[in-house]
């Protein structure tokens, strides 16, 4: 049952279903549910306003979903050996993963950086390291995901500084940073400095890269990661949402116009639970997307309307119990993602209860996405749920959830006030204790953890082995970029860094003038440290 | 222990960033009566350490994800000796594979809790084995 709580009746038949956003389903629906809707003002044709269909007209048959793959660990080389894996099995789009240290900014031979280098992802020090990972990758043909947030500012002028070292032009490479700290604030817990710096950070990138890197996605705002850590799935939208606002009303304080960057933002947004709430879910959130754009900010050209984004099957949904299960729900994720009208889809590989990856495991996940839009019919159609009196429905009731949970916000004086302040933090840890209750109490079913899950010996799986030798090979060539690099260079690039910081001019110039020199990204770090100061975690409890 | 609410620190170490898990037994514990401290994330060693001092923890519950809890553990254990603060009940939680349940025994950790284990089993299990 998963995804909802169900109340039986002492005949166990199922009385009442209520979905984690709190909507009741009702045993049956029927076309008075849907007697006020109005085609072209709540669905529009599949690429017309207000795109709660899909934003394209033709959408798979034009262009198959992107499978994007979380990949990334060890040193640049393992990783790039794991990037042409995926590519040769047709695989066609990138999102590295960085290790912790990177995504904190401390370099490889940090003390506080020990036992982690190299672990959850690919380590970062420098420029020389992205030149390893990248080479021989086409980036004017792939588009590149890059799961960093709190220095998403360096790693994308590292991006461009390897672009340019091996001839793309600059329009031509698609780069999507994750570069959304708000919600490592309240989730992911890769932050490092406070919020109002942090914010303007991620303004430069996206004001520098409408310039330089036109076919960039300078943020993509994360629903997904809040979501894994407990809310519900109308509040992941909610907060994705207010995020993204939060982001577009500082660039516009800097006078861009809307129409100049907001086609540029795009969304990774997560799938679990119960198959209809989460199409409900994203439909409705296309169509609120693309209403709040136009009217709140009076955008003119539709693609500023458009909810583009990475579906992805989430690890929340997955088991250590009977890990083989989760290669059957990562291929209902994987349906989901398409039935919804995604542009991205990545899913978890089944072993990742564990830890990372096995080459097998994220094959495995590679192949469901092409089975799915190879033999299952998923490309022929659009939006093929559309009309269904229960799924219109629910797209209606989850608009309504959505637009009470992004009121609530407002109300708290906006997202970023009240991720300082540990309101969405507690609401998030409050929802994620009701639902781990429930499971304990048997009101949501999990097969394999509270149901189905007898005589169970806990399975022998492959799993990824850390290599600790690969953090000593990392330190190694650390230190000889340190001892061939330009050291007045370094220090002078640093220090008109530092200038431009505490001036408050946009700094992606200055750091790619830094990054091209081989500074370090701890030494880059430790600038904006000193001008910024860093973040303190409001107390929850 | 009688007539003593249960002081539990709830730690963070090192540089993982996931504590939906922490966030989630810290009111598990809660709700049982013990009195909670919660770290916050990106906590080193040392910081646990004066943490636990400070607020004159009877055990300290750590929470790891990234799969380096087995130089985590070993550091703090030590630590913990160094300060002669062995009588702390120490207990793991996290995605912790089967195979390195034993060697974290093996260390000192009284307790070893992967993602999912019921609350009642590590409630009833601080509460019989707290010093």
């Amino acid at each position: 049952m998963g995804g909802a709580t169900y109340v039986k009746n002492e005949r166990g038949e199922i009385e009442k279903v209520i979905l984690q956003s709190g909507v009741k389903v009702k045993p049956v629906y029927g076309p008075e549910d849907l007697a006020d809707l109005d085609y072209e003002r709540d669905l529009g044709n599949p690429g017309e306003y207000p795109f709660t269909r899909g934003i394209h007209p033709g959408m798979y048959r034009m262009r198959p979903w992107t499978m994007r793959q979380y990949a990334g660990f060890g040193t640049p080389y393992e990783t790039n050996e794991r990037f042409k894996l995926l590519i040769a099995h047709g695989q066609t789009g990138l999102n590295v993963a960085f290790d912790l240290p990177t995504q904190l900014g401390l370099d490889s031979n940090d003390p506080l950086a020990e036992g982690e280098v190299g672990r959850v992802g690919m380590a970062v020090d420098t420029l020389r390291d992205f030149e390893i990972a990248f080479a021989d990758i086409p980036l004017d043909k792939i588009g590149t995901g890059l799961t960093i947030n709190a220095v998403a500012s360096i790693i994308l002028a590292m991006f461009q500084a390897t672009a340019e070292k091996y001839g793309f032009a600059l329009d031509k490479v698609s780069a999507t940073p994750q570069n959304d700290i708000l919600k490592e604030m309240v989730s992911r817990g890769n932050w490092i400095f406070p919020v109002g710096p942090s914010i303007r950070l991620i303004g430069d990138t996206i004001e520098y890269s409408a310039k330089v890197m036109p076919r960039t996605n300078p943020v993509s705002v994360c629903g997904y990661h809040i979501r894994e850590s407990g809310c519900t799935p109308a509040q992941e939208i909610a907060y994705a949402f207010e995020i993204a606002m939060t982001y577009i009303d500082h660039v516009l304080q800097r006078g861009m116009d809307i129409d100049d960057f907001a086609p540029r933002i795009s969304f990774n947004l997560d799938i679990f639970g119960n198959i209809f709430e989460q199409v409900g879910k994203f439909r409705a959130a296309r169509r609120l997307w693309a209403k709040l754009l136009k009217e709140r900010y009076k955008a003119k050209n539709p693609r500023s309307m458009w909810l583009r984004g990475l579906f992805g099957g989430g690890g929340g949904g997955l088991t250590k119990q009977q890990p083989l299960n989760n290669i059957v729900r990562g291929a209902y994720y994987a349906l989901i993602s398409a039935l919804s009208g995604t542009q991205t889809m990545a899913l978890c590989s089944y072993d990742e209860a564990y830890t990372i990856p096995t080459p097998q495991a994220a094959i495995i996940s590679l192949r469901t996405m092409q089975i799915l839009l190879e033999e299952m019919g998923l490309r022929d159609t659009v939006d093929p749920l559309g009309g269904s009196y229960y799924v219109e429905s629910l797209t209606n009731q989850m608009e309504e959830r959505i637009t009470e949970e992004m009121e609530k916000v407002e109300k708290m004086g906006g997202m970023a006030h009240a991720v300082e302040m540990g309101y969405i933090q507690r609401e998030v840890a409050k929802q994620a204790y009701l639902y781990e209750k429930a499971l304990q109490e048997g009101e949501v079913h999990k097969v394999g953890v509270n149901i189905y899950s007898e005589g169970e010996d806990e399975e022998e799986v492959q799993l990824h082995e850390y290599k600790p030798a690969a953090a000593e090979a990392q330190i190694s060539s650390l230190n000889e970029v340190r001892r061939t690099r330009d050291k007045r260079k370094v220090v002078s690039t640093l220090r008109d860094l530092e200038k431009a910081a505490r001036k408050g001019e946009n700094l992606m110039p200055y750091l790619l003038q830094s990054v091209r020199a081989y500074a370090t990204m701890g030494e880059m770090t430790r600038v904006f440290k000193e001008v910024y100061g860093e973040f303190k975690e409001p107390s929850i409890f | 222990m009688k007539g003593k609410r249960i002081r539990v620190l709830v730690a963070k170490p090192g540089l993982d960033g996931h504590d939906k898990g922490a966030k989630v037994v810290a009111q598990a514990l809660r709700d049982a009566g013990m009195e909670v401290v919660y770290t916050g994330l990106h906590q080193t060693i040392d910081q646990i350490v004066n943490a636990a001092i400070q607020e004159d923890a009877d055990v300290i519950g750590l929470s790891i994800l990234s799969g380096a809890h087995v130089p985590l553990c070993e550091k703090l254990m030590r630590r913990l000796g160094e300060e002669n603060l062995s009588h702390i009940m120490v207990v793991v939680g996290g995605v912790i594979p089967e195979r390195d349940v034993q060697k974290l025994r093996d260390m000192g950790i009284e307790g070893v809790f992967p993602g999912g284990t019921n609350f009642e089993e590590f409630i009833r299990f601080i509460r019989e084995n707290v010093k």
